[in-house]
């Protein structure tokens, strides 16, 4: 399943733009992929974080996945829910199963983010692989 | 006789197969490291290597009586010990990363790691490490890790064995060490606060330190943690059925020397490196760690868990290279403890002490023999100050049929007529009467 009106970077993160604060999360390709989620392990508030950079790890019962920040920025809010609840990234991944907002330094970024149409054609061609 | 099981014929037929020659498969191996021969003697006949071997035993000194201590004790393993552990379904078990087939091992394994948080007062024990001082080295890189900081503050009281290690793992990589000098036998607070700070990773201690001093370490712990350090203490497990814990006083990651435990001295190995840390920690902890569930059928079972952190899945940012164990010296460690009981350990603990507290009053009380550290508490290790070089008088004592004790000079400058003697519960009021007669006679 993939939402309109997010943007998507290549290794499976969603990002939601509002202002200058972007909410980050996983696909539901990715959650699928990596099947039941078990730990989160989330940044930080306030650690600087660069586009593609490294920024939280989420765990699953057979592989540990990094997440990587689609923006330039600083974390200003984490999920802690998902501290006790980290499956709600399998149930809910755009929703409740937010992984944190970065404040970003300037728009810059976003420019290398694909929209919903491109995301989607991204993930048929990984699958073709 | 090969060691291969294909035949020759097998070989060209597996080559043909592949449309190689025997040379292509080492293509990728540099020209000079190639030989045709690596001219080795003939082989020896069976008998003839036993003897050859039983030559070399015998160079070993298996019949003194030992006060030697530094970090690895004689200590009596009783036979029953032995009789489970050598039982073939554990001692030919190895890597149990399939729980179908391994749930004696992962039980044991699992009961060993609560013993070892029961004996540390600590919240949850990794599978084992190697031995004392890499499981020390990897404490310290688990600290890096969880604070992200890059000072260590760790003092000379530490075994110096213990710091040759940590410093030869370390060499490479760019950690800001900073040795404290612990005054009177004792870790000097003044110079810990002096060093800590907000770049400070962790402060390495250890309790009873090499000198067998004992101390309380919740004050050091405190002020850690104001900075936002951890304290990592190195314990000896068999104090810990009189001494306070590491986990009483506050540390956040204590390790240890298993050996004690059941295993013999053997010459430096295999030993069994201990670890424990408060649970906030666990994802943080290398090494294997076993973890009771239930299975489809809802039935307990044991497995080893929170893999993600281990190389084999995690690779370069695994949280160390070791995915492995000492399994079957953690097993040893169980049954040892086992055996012994709350109130066994408890009773070891203190004969040590009563026996050491003999010992050095009855050499003490030697013309000549001074004790080094005035009024310090004791496990069951102290250092005494000779009239002359103490490596002079353990090698006579050698001759007299003793391992007398440790050369402080051998790590400690200036400590060149000290000695450091370890009484167990193994020793006699006779032995430790010889030992003193002896003494006398090569002063």
């Amino acid at each position: 399943m993939i939402v309109e009106g997010l943007l998507y970077t290549k290794q499976h993160e969603w990002a939601k733009v509002e202002g200058n604060i972007v909410t980050v999360g996983i696909t539901d390709y990715a959650q699928m992929l990596l099947g039941e989620i078990i730990f989160v392990e989330l940044p930080a508030i306030g650690t600087e974080v660069v586009s593609d950079g490294e920024m939280a790890v989420v765990e699953s019962t057979k592989a540990a996945s990094d997440i990587f920040a689609p923006v330039t920025g600083k974390v200003v809010s984490v999920n802690s829910t998902l501290e006790a609840e980290p499956e709600l990234i399998n149930k809910d991944c755009y929703s409740t199963g937010w992984i944190c907002k970065i404040e970003m330094a300037d728009d810059a970024s976003l420019e290398s983010l694909l929209n919903a149409e491109q995301y989607k054609q991204h993930v048929k061609d990984s699958e073709q692989k | 006789m090969p060691f291969i099981s294909n035949t020759s014929e097998q070989q060209a037929q597996m080559l043909a197969e592949l449309g190689l020659t025997k040379e292509d498969l080492f293509a990728d191996i540099p020209e000079e490291l190639l030989c045709e021969d690596f001219k080795l003697p003939a082989g020896l006949s069976e008998q003839r290597v036993r003897d050859s071997l039983a030559e070399l035993a015998e160079k070993n000194s298996t019949h003194l009586t030992c006060f030697l201590g530094g970090g690895f004790y004689d200590h009596f393993i009783p036979a029953a010990v032995n009789a489970i552990v050598s039982r073939s379904e554990f001692y030919t078990a190895y890597t149990p990363y399939q729980p179908e087939l391994s749930q004696g091992i992962l039980q044991a394994i699992y009961e060993y790691q609560s013993v070892i948080c029961r004996l540390t007062e600590m919240e949850v024990a990794n599978a084992s490490l190697y031995d004392g001082g890499t499981a020390l080295y990897e404490a310290m890189m688990m600290a890096r890790r969880i604070t992200g900081r890059n000072k260590i503050i760790i003092d000379d009281s530490v075994n110096p064995i213990y710091r040759v290690m940590i410093h030869s793992y370390t060499r490479n990589l760019k950690i800001e060490f900073e040795e404290s000098q612990c005054r009177d036998g004792l870790v000097d607070r003044q110079q810990i606060l002096d060093r800590l700070d907000d770049k400070t990773s962790a402060v390495i201690l250890q309790n009873p330190n090499f000198f067998g001093c004992i101390d309380d370490f919740s004050d050091i712990a405190a002020a850690a943690h104001d900075k936002g350090a951890l304290l990592i203490v190195s314990c000896y497990p068999i104090s810990l059925g009189i001494l306070k814990t590491p986990g009483a006083m506050g540390a956040d990651i204590v390790t240890g020397e298993g050996q004690s435990l059941g295993l013999p001295l053997s010459f430096g190995g295999p030993y069994l490196g201990l670890m424990a840390a408060k649970k906030q920690y666990v994802r943080k902890m290398p090494g294997r760690i076993a973890g009771e569930t239930t299975d489809a059928s809802g039935r307990r079972a044991y497995v080893l868990t929170l893999q993600a952190r281990e190389q084999h899945i995690r690779r370069d940012k695994a949280t160390s290279n070791i995915c492995s164990n000492e399994a079957l010296c953690a097993l040893t460690a169980l049954v040892y403890l086992s055996l012994l009981g709350k109130e066994g350990l408890r009773e070891t603990s203190q004969v040590c002490a009563d026996k050491a507290s003999y010992a050095y009053k009855r050499l003490t009380a030697m013309p000549g023999v001074q004790p080094h550290f005035r009024g310090k508490w004791f496990f069951n290790e102290f250092v005494l100050d000779l009239p002359c070089e103490a490596a002079d008088v353990i090698g006579k004592l050698i001759e007299r049929g003793f391992a007398a004790g440790f050369p402080l000079s051998r790590y400690y400058s200036g400590m060149e007529n000290s000695i450091l003697i370890c009484v167990t519960e193994k020793r006699t009021k006779h032995e430790i009467g010889m030992l003193a007669e002896a003494l006398e006679s090569v002063l």
